[in-house]
């Protein structure tokens, strides 16, 4: 009887399943009636408008924009990463043929010189004039990764910085303005650093004023050494966790992406910020359009697209990084913005002259290896303890002990 | 004694549920943050029925649950009765023991597994692609088949032999006889196998984590890629939900009927 | 007996197809891919590399085992306690202890992180009240903490059910028989229900030594097991081979454990030991 019930149950569940199937299913069917044809864009968390919040939906607007001017019905499909050498990774294996991506300068390197990306043609790309100066054209500054701008359209720039909250580090401590206050061990377990060996390893070779596109094996060495000192007295190595853990307060320092200081600053005004006097790392991500693309005109108007004033701004607004579209920086209702914001917002993010600077480069594959492998070194390099010896030797000790203790009693009773 | 048990069973289920509570309790914080409560409010939950990509995300679950259980009670059934009737111990054996190496294995080693002949299979054919709904539903049917075969085993050992046997005597081909006199016997075995294979579908990350491409996004890696970045409130909102719906099924299931054949089920699951 | 029709006989075709393609194979490519490198030539030097993981590999041990040990020292009275309760109280408890077990893990290990983190609830309550801030994430304990707390009741759930399938007459004898509460609880109670402390340390072992999303959240990044080694290699077409090795040894590492203890369980019970669902 009761089993009848369950089943009842169980069956009437089910049901409710593929209702609820259904219904969401016509109504995403009631959408996409005609076959859309899909381009796939892969960007950094966090790193294009979407419309949360009241902000500007870009990639709704460009399949709105796109029908309206070409009468091609496309659907963004909008995925993240949130480390150059995990996108590298994807795009390499070629498991997903992304058509727009966003990598940083060294990685659009190395995915040229892996012939992985595609020549773009800027017959659909007009709005590339909209770039500043010194991105593009001949007095461009910041294109040694990809000269002539031949693959990639840069998309934001920014600095790496030192975010601190003041609540927890006073005023007048002598570390400020220097890499050293990630290695200050008054604040252990207040510390966070990168999750990805690029610029974890960048924040010591700047500490220690080493050349972070080094060609010596020592100096990497060198840095390794500084980052395993460190990793006694940090948190832990996150990426995007950080956003939480120094809104809410866990951590008090930590290395980041300037803009999204300003992110974290909305949400928790303790928060401050300086560029380090070491120098720092500047960096350039840009639009690329990988080989394997097999929509490539539409991923140019992508492109294009996201070049106009008012998605630019959206963009810039939303990331709060560095837009090198002079449209842009000139765009009056987006400086006020950032200086509602902060007030020096502006300033903080466009500073780039008052900092020593210097970029990653592409490495050689034994660089890269040895990168690697000193990545894993570091990821691997825990203490033990004692006490974990200890408290392991006496549960297996005790197991042993009872198997013995069975074994002997079975042939015990055996013999009796 | 009895006061002293009651106690111990009170702090252990008080800080296992403790986390669980607080999730639920601040999904309704207009804040929007996990250490300060301010006013109860349901703007998480309207930002959620907003959010496309968690809605899309929930129906690909449900879409993978339901067709992966599907497939897998179908293979599983008849595997369950080739296996039962097969005369050679030694096969018999050995496919036994390798439909339950998923089951042994860690997660981990069978996305990773998966993972490898996949790339492997995908470089062979030089497919573009190859990651998406087709790779996570071979995964979920894999891990899935063993707990259907697990479930519908028993049953098939329970048969009386001559119910099929009487049935062909009465004129029924083999076949026949399996459908007519059989299956009805087998019926719950099935039921249960098929809603074990939906909740374990449903309910996996780890294979899904390696066999996923973004375009076909579950919940469970919603809420991953949630958790790895700055975490929408939303999602809080979300996890409640999830906890308050398998609640009342849940209670449902348990007191409409009866608990035995959930029980031994989860003790062999892990569900 | 009658003979088998061709339907029955290849009734478990399909299934066997779909075992050596989706389980077979890809197995063997685990093995291929541990024992070769980058070119595709047979190597060792895959295996051999583990050995700067030794660390990794001491504590994802020490770990599921300290956590398996505590949950165990948790659960095993809790089971006990849960089946001296009335029928229906019984109902009540069971709900409570799977309602867990079917909560998404990540779901439940995020809100613990959430939970202890240094700015979260607890530490921003313990500095209210003057105590100040227990660090707990990004610690070896913290790791341990959320592996106990996911995988508890996967612990309880098995033993519990050997507790109330154990007849009441065995304890009734072994007091008759002159057995104090003690004696009882070692030489009845514990050998009877055996069964189920061997499936619930399998279902606790395994998915602790395996897991990464605990020790991404809870150790922050900075504590890495094995899960988490095998994850990030995997990320990496470069690095596929070691982390296939790496799969390898800790499948067989898992596969020795299953079988010691399936030796310990011997002598009481003849029910093999199932590994649970593993996270």
């Amino acid at each position: 009887m009761n089993r009848k019930i369950v089943f009842r149950i169980l069956f009437s569940l089910m049901a409710l399943a593929l209702l609820a199937i259904s219904i969401l299913g016509l109504s995403s069917c009631g959408q996409q009636q005609t076959e859309a044809v899909t381009l796939y864009v892969y960007n950094w968390g966090e790193y294009m408008s979407d419309g949360s919040e009241g902000t500007l939906d870009a990639n709704a607007m460009f399949e709105d924009w796109y029908y309206k001017t070409y009468g091609v019905k496309v659907k963004v499909n909008y995925s993240t990463y949130s480390s150059n050498e995990s996108m590298y990774a994807k795009i390499k294996s070629g498991s997903v043929n992304y058509d727009v991506i966003v990598p940083s300068d060294y990685t659009i390197q190395r995915l040229i010189n892996d012939e992985l990306l595609a020549p773009l043609n800027y017959d659909n790309i007009d709005n590339i004039g909209n770039l500043a100066p010194e991105f593009y054209g001949e007095d461009a500054k910041y294109d040694f990764y990809d000269p002539g701008n031949i693959y990639s359209v840069p998309y934001m720039y920014g600095m790496i910085g030192i975010i601190y909250n003041t609540s927890v580090i006073p005023e007048n401590e002598d570390d400020l303005g220097s890499w050293s206050l990630m290695w200050d061990e008054d604040y252990k377990g207040n510390i966070l650093q990168f999750n990805n060996s690029r610029d974890a390893f960048g924040t010591a070779q700047y500490y220690l004023h080493l050349d972070v596109n080094s060609p010596n094996e020592a100096d990497w060495r060198a840095a390794l050494e500084k980052l395993k000192e460190q990793k006694k007295i940090v948190q832990g190595y996150v990426m995007d966790e950080i956003y939480n853990k120094m809104e809410n307060g866990s951590a008090a320092i930590a290395a980041y992406y300037a803009g999204d200081y300003l992110t974290m600053y909305e949400e928790n005004e303790d928060l401050e910020f300086y560029y380090p006097e070491e120098g720092t790392n500047l960096y350039v991500d840009a639009m690329c359009i990988p080989k394997a693309s097999q929509n490539k005109e539409i991923a140019e108007r992508y492109i294009n697209f996201m070049l106009t004033e008012e998605v630019a701004v959206a963009n810039a607004e939303y990331t709060y990084y560095a837009s090198p579209n002079r449209l842009v920086r000139e765009n009056q209702d987006y400086i006020d913005y950032l200086a509602e914001i902060k007030e020096d917002a502006y300033e903080k993010i466009y500073d780039t002259d008052s900092v020593y600077t210097s970029s990653y480069e592409h490495l050689s594959d034994d660089k890269l290896i040895l990168l690697n492998n000193l990545w894993e070194e570091l990821k691997s390099d825990m203490e033990i303890g004692l006490a974990i010896y200890i408290i392991c030797g006496v549960i297996i000790a005790t197991l042993a002990g009872f198997g013995i203790f069975f074994a002997v009693r079975k042939r015990m009773r055996k013999i009796q | 004694m009895k006061v002293l048990s009651k106690c111990y069973m009170g702090v252990i289920f008080f800080l296992l549920y403790i986390p669980i509570i607080v999730l639920i309790v601040f999904s309704f914080n207009d804040a929007g943050s996990l250490s300060e409560f301010t006013k109860p409010s349901l703007v998480w939950y309207e930002e959620l029925f907003r959010d496309e990509e968690a809605l899309s995300s929930l129906m690909n679950s449900l879409i993978l649950a339901i067709s992966s259980s599907l497939i897998a009670t179908v293979i599983g059934t008849f595997g369950a009765l080739g296996l039962h009737r097969m005369r050679s111990r030694y096969i018999k054996g050995s496919v036994n023991a390798i439909t339950n190496v998923p089951m042994m294995n860690p997660d981990i080693v069978t996305g990773v597994s998966m993972m490898l002949l996949f790339v492997f299979v995908g470089g062979l054919l030089q497919a573009k692609q190859l990651f998406g709904f087709g790779t996570m539903l071979i995964a979920h049917v894999t891990f899935n088949l063993p707990y259907v075969i697990l479930s519908v085993m028993p049953r098939f050992k329970q048969l009386d032999k001559s119910l099929s046997e009487a049935a062909q005597d009465l004129g029924c081909t083999p076949s026949k006889a399996f459908f007519k006199a059989e299956l009805p016997e087998i019926i719950p075995g099935i039921v249960s196998g098929l809603m074990l294979g939906f909740t374990m579908s449903l309910d996996d990350f780890v294979i899904s984590h390696f066999v996923s491409s973004p375009d076909f996004q579950t919940l469970p890696l919603y809420v991953y890629n949630q958790t790895a970045h700055d975490v929408k409130f939303s999602m809080y909102a979300l996890s409640a939900m999830i906890v308050l719906i398998i609640t009342v099924i849940l209670l449902v299931v348990n007191f409409a009927g009866s608990v035995g054949s959930r029980k031994s089920r989860a003790v062999r699951g892990g569900k | 007996m009658k003979q088998r029709s061709l339907f029955q006989k290849i009734a478990a075709a399909p299934h066997i197809l779909w075992a050596i393609m989706f389980i077979v194979a890809p197995m063997l490519f685990v093995l291929y891919f541990a024992f070769t490198d980058e070119d595709k030539h047979f190597s060792f030097e895959n295996i051999a590399s583990l050995s700067q993981y030794s660390n990794v590999f001491i504590l994802s041990i020490a770990f599921a085992l300290i956590a398996t040990v505590i949950c165990l020292l948790i659960g095993y009275p809790l089971a006990y306690f849960m089946a001296k309760q009335k029928p229906k109280t019984q109902k009540i408890l069971m709900v409570l202890i799977m309602l867990p077990m079917w909560c998404n893990l990540l779901i439940r290990t995020y809100a613990l992180m959430a939970l202890l983190d240094n700015g979260g609830l607890l530490n921003s309550m313990l500095d209210k009240i003057g105590v100040g801030r227990i660090p707990i994430v990004g610690t070896y304990f913290g790791v341990i903490l959320g592996m106990v707390y996911d995988f508890l009741p996967y612990m309880v759930l098995p033993i519990f059910t050997a507790m109330t399938k154990l007849d009441k007459r065995y304890i009734e004898a072994s007091y008759d028989l002159g057995c104090n509460g003690w004696q009882t609880m070692t030489r009845t109670i514990m050998p009877l229900t055996a069964s189920g402390v061997i499936s619930g340390v399998t279902m606790v072992f395994v998915p602790s030594i395996s897991t990464f999303y605990i020790s991404q959240k809870l150790g922050a990044g900075k504590i890495d097991l094995v899960g988490d080694t095998i994850e990030r290699l995997f990320q990496n077409v470069s690095t596929y081979n070691v982390g296939a090795a790496m799969s390898l040894v800790m499948m067989v590492l898992i596969l020795i454990s299953i079988f010691i203890m399936n030796r310990f369980s011997d002598d009481h019970t003849t029910a093999p030991v199932r590994g649970g669902r593993v996270k």
